[in-house]
């Protein structure tokens, strides 16, 4: 089996997150990045198929600045084959990335592809259900478990009233939820092999996908800040303002 | 609140502009390292401290090791914390390819191990240990004992022990009374007891491998009959599986002040089956390897205790509000300003910070040497690299330590009562820290290292691999405007300890004890004017960088560079004036004097 997984470069979960002085977006100059915690269960669950011996290579995939090299190197390193970088300098809507990804799945043709099923810069939460749609491939989204049966997949997916367990034919796309897996930390020797594995470097011109932004960000702000509460003195105060103030009862 | 995350920006600049542009290229020489790994590797260690040793840091010294009949448990999280080290190949980071090693330059080494000290510095003893019995068994071992030891101590399999003091014995190692019996297969048999073993039992490897200090029988007397063995807790068979028991077992581990999940033995070896490492009666030389590099790494522990202080500081003092502002509130929507905006919680910041960053420096420039030393073919060179490393070894064990003892205490002071608090874990710096002072020579005998023999060697050539390297940067920037905050205090220090120098020289000359005295506050002099020059290099690096630094990494080294050199550097006047005063207030002075204040 082929395996595709996606990495994206994102402001390290670390960070406390500022918006820029002009309201146009969040500060992302000098601050420290990482690979999108939810794409590195994907490498994870990728690199574990590798190998368990389902699959028999694995390739990461970003789109973004020079610097995505990076956390492709970082997927690599975890145990990836090799490496395509869509080379952009600007922010890529979901549907442009998932266009990009659909031109890569229709030359790599792998078995299964890998996302994390949010970013947690934007957390859009859309590339993997658009790619699955542009493929016209089955889709499992927040994915718990996976467990391959011939040229089935069956995915137990988190959904709001538990657990449910859906078989797809593959190929097919995933998308990871946080339970998946616990990503592994690159070790050492393959950190030093990682060099030496290839980074095909692409761009959206190549793979002949329109990028021009189709939405406008009006306006970023901080969220607003908590009100204090009030103490109430009792039960007949506390309904009266639920009632009246909050409107939240009748 | 323990708080820390590696200090990747200063290691990363040590690493590119300090080192690599300042001329140590030749690290990158006979390695698969490449320029391009050093982010990945320092990430990727950085994350394995914070995520995986910090937590089990104040855990692990609430909880301690525990001894049942012969067998040491480390605390919870230890065992599982040190698989995940070793499958991830941090043990064999610098060791040689020949044996499984990563082959990674030393320099980089001692990062790695300054990032496991600050997160926990118990846990850090186990690999550190394994790596200088490593490298003591490589450099004298025979080609079997290598090929039999090495490839399981790189993996981590199997670890590493140093064992030298005995109860009778600590700093004097002529005492020593452990046996060793030569048999007719070319091993020995071991009978004694060593004490203060730290790792010498453990369930984290399978196997440990005992360095041990003893004499054969008709050895000559003293320090000059002493041999080194091998000893393995379980005797191996020659394809690396295990037979049997050796005749090793721990007694007992010790009950201490601090780095409780690092064991301390009290080890008995009954009729223990040993090999011979080095030559017969040249076992303090062969020992020397390992201890030079155990001295290195209990340098870089307090390195790493004044980095985790310091951070953990800066978040109370940032967090704390208390009281206003000298000059009027800084945050009057509060009610109170944070702490941090008192002078005297800055200055005690800064001290910290500035002695953690120029110590650091100090360490990378010679771990730097101790690749060079290893890799140069030109021989003058090396030789100097090698001089440098042996001079500079006793002040970075003792400074580096004596730093990290005090930059705890001052976390604390910062926390004021709170810091007394077991759960805010600051006060478990300061009992960590206080045993680097202590183990691998206290720093005491670092002192007299330094006055006693690294001084006089080669007729004083090992101060030149300083003297010249600061004098003729001196020479160089005298007219280097930019760096007026910094080359003339400088000069001033170096001017200082030159007289100094010479000072001890002549006097401890003609009476020994005028030497010994001072040689304390002598070492102190020395770290003071080396981490000056290294300051002065920063600055001199961050002007020329000044222009492109949106983060402001540069601009904040220039103004802490200024801190230290207008109010830590100074210390060396006073540390001359007492100096030159002579030690005989306190060599002369009688005995019975110190008994005079109270009734016996």
């Amino acid at each position: 089996m082929k395996v595709v997984v996606a990495v994206k470069r994102v402001i390290d979960y670390n960070v406390k997150v500022r918006v820029k002085s002009d309201n146009s977006g969040v500060e992302t100059a000098n601050v420290k990045m990482s690979m999108n915690p939810f794409d590195e269960i994907a490498v994870e669950e990728g690199v574990r198929m590798r190998e368990a011996g389902v699959a028999r290579e694995l390739i990461a995939v970003s789109m973004g600045p020079q610097q995505s090299k990076e956390t492709i190197r970082t997927a690599l390193a975890m145990g990836s084959d090799r490496g395509i970088h869509v080379l952009h300098p600007d922010a890529l809507e979901p549907l442009m990335v998932a266009k990009l990804m659909a031109a890569i799945i229709r030359k790599e043709a792998p078995d299964i592809v890998i996302l994390g099923k949010q970013a947690i810069d934007d957390d859009s939460s859309q590339t993997g259900q658009m790619l699955a749609a542009l493929l016209g491939w089955a889709q499992g989204t927040f994915a718990s478990k996976l467990d391959f049966e011939g040229e089935f997949v069956a995915v137990t997916r988190e959904i709001d009233g538990g657990l449910e367990t859906i078989k797809l034919k593959l190929p097919a796309i995933i998308t990871t939820d946080l339970r998946l897996n616990t990503p592994r930390y690159a070790s050492l020797p393959n950190i030093m092999k990682a060099k030496k594995k290839p980074i095909e470097e692409t761009s959206p011109g190549d793979l002949g996908v329109d990028v021009t932004p189709r939405l406008i960000t009006v306006k970023v702000v901080e969220p607003a800040k908590r009100q204090a509460g009030v103490k109430v003195e009792n039960v007949e105060e506390l309904v009266e303002k639920l009632r009246n103030e909050a409107k939240v009862i009748s | 609140m323990q708080v820390y995350k590696a200090p990747l920006n200063d290691m990363k600049f040590l690493f590119k502009d300090f080192l690599y542009d300042g001329g140590f290229d030749i690290i990158f020489q006979n390695s698969d390292f490449e320029f391009s790994d050093l982010d990945l590797i320092l990430d990727q260690a950085a994350r394995f401290c914070e995520e995986e040793l910090l937590p089990i840091n104040q855990t692990g010294d609430g909880e301690g090791c525990s001894y049942e009949r012969g067998q040491v448990i480390t605390p919870t999280g230890f065992k599982e914390a040190y698989e995940k080290y070793v499958s991830n190949g941090w043990q064999s980071a610098t060791l040689d390819k020949k044996y499984g090693g990563s082959g990674l330059p030393y320099v980089l080494g001692v990062f790695l191990d300054e990032m496991m000290s600050s997160s926990n510095m118990s846990f850090g003893n186990f690999p550190g240990l394994t790596t200088n019995a490593f490298a003591a068994i490589e450099k004298s071992a025979s080609e079997e004992l290598k090929d039999l030891y090495l490839p399981k101590l790189a993996t981590g399999e199997w670890s590493g022990t140093m064992n030298l003091t005995e109860p009778q014995c600590g700093t004097d190692l002529g005492l020593t009374r452990t046996m060793a019996l030569p048999q007719d297969d070319d091993s020995y048999r071991i009978t004694g007891t060593k004490i203060f073993i730290t790792g010498g039992e453990h369930d984290l490897s399978e196997n440990i491998i005992h360095l041990v200090l003893a004499k054969t029988p008709g050895a000559p007397k003293g320090i000059k009959g002493i041999s080194l063995f091998l000893v393995p807790k379980i005797i191996p068979n020659p394809d690396g599986s295990l037979d049997k028991n050796n005749g090793v077992e721990c007694g007992s581990i010790e009950d201490k002040m601090g780095i409780k999940a690092s064991p301390t033995c009290v080890m008995r070896y009954n009729d223990a089956k040993g090999w011979l490492v080095g030559e017969l009666h040249k076992g303090m030389s062969a020992m020397f390897v390992m201890m030079n590099g155990a001295r290195l790494m209990v340098g870089v522990q307090g390195l790493g205790m004044t980095e985790i202080a310091y951070q953990s500081a800066l978040f109370y003092a940032k967090d704390r509000l208390q009281g206003r502002h000298p000059g009027g509130a800084k945050h009057p929507d509060k009610p109170a300003d944070p702490i941090l905006v008192h002078p005297d919680v800055r200055k005690n910041l800064l001290k910290i910070k500035s002695l953690s960053e120029g110590v650091r420096g100090l360490i990378a420039l010679t771990a730097a040497q101790v690749d060079v030393a290893r890799l140069e073919k030109d021989k003058l060179k090396k030789q100097k690299a090698e001089d440098w490393v042996a001079l500079m070894t006793p002040i970075i064990k003792a400074y580096g330590t004596d730093i990290g003892s005090e930059s705890a205490n001052l976390a604390v002071q910062i926390y004021g009562g709170h810091g007394y608090i077991k759960e805010h874990g600051v006060e478990q710096l300061i009992r960590d820290a206080r045993i680097a002072q202590l183990y691998e020579g206290t720093n005491g005998i670092q002192a007299l290292d330094l006055v006693g023999r690294k001084l006089t060697q080669h007729n004083g050539r090992l101060l030149r691999s300083f003297f010249d390297l600061v004098e003729n940067y001196i020479e160089e920037n005298s007219l280097n405007e930019q760096l007026e905050d910094f080359v003339p205090l400088l000069t001033e220090s170096i001017e200082r300890l030159d007289q100094v120098t010479a000072f001890i020289a002549a006097k401890g000359l003609s009476d020994p004890s005028e030497g010994a005295g001072p040689a304390a506050d002598y070492l102190k002099m020395f770290a003071l004017t080396a981490i000056a020059y290294v300051w002065t290099r920063y600055a001199d690096i961050s002007y020329k960088k000044q222009n492109d630094d949106p983060k402001g990494f540069y601009k904040a080294k220039i103004e802490s560079g200024k801190f230290y050199m207008s109010k830590l550097l100074p210390e060396t006047g006073y540390l001359m004036a007492s100096i030159i005063s002579g030690a005989k207030s306190y060599t002369d002075y009688d005995d019975v004097n110190f008994e005079t204040g109270f009734q016996l």
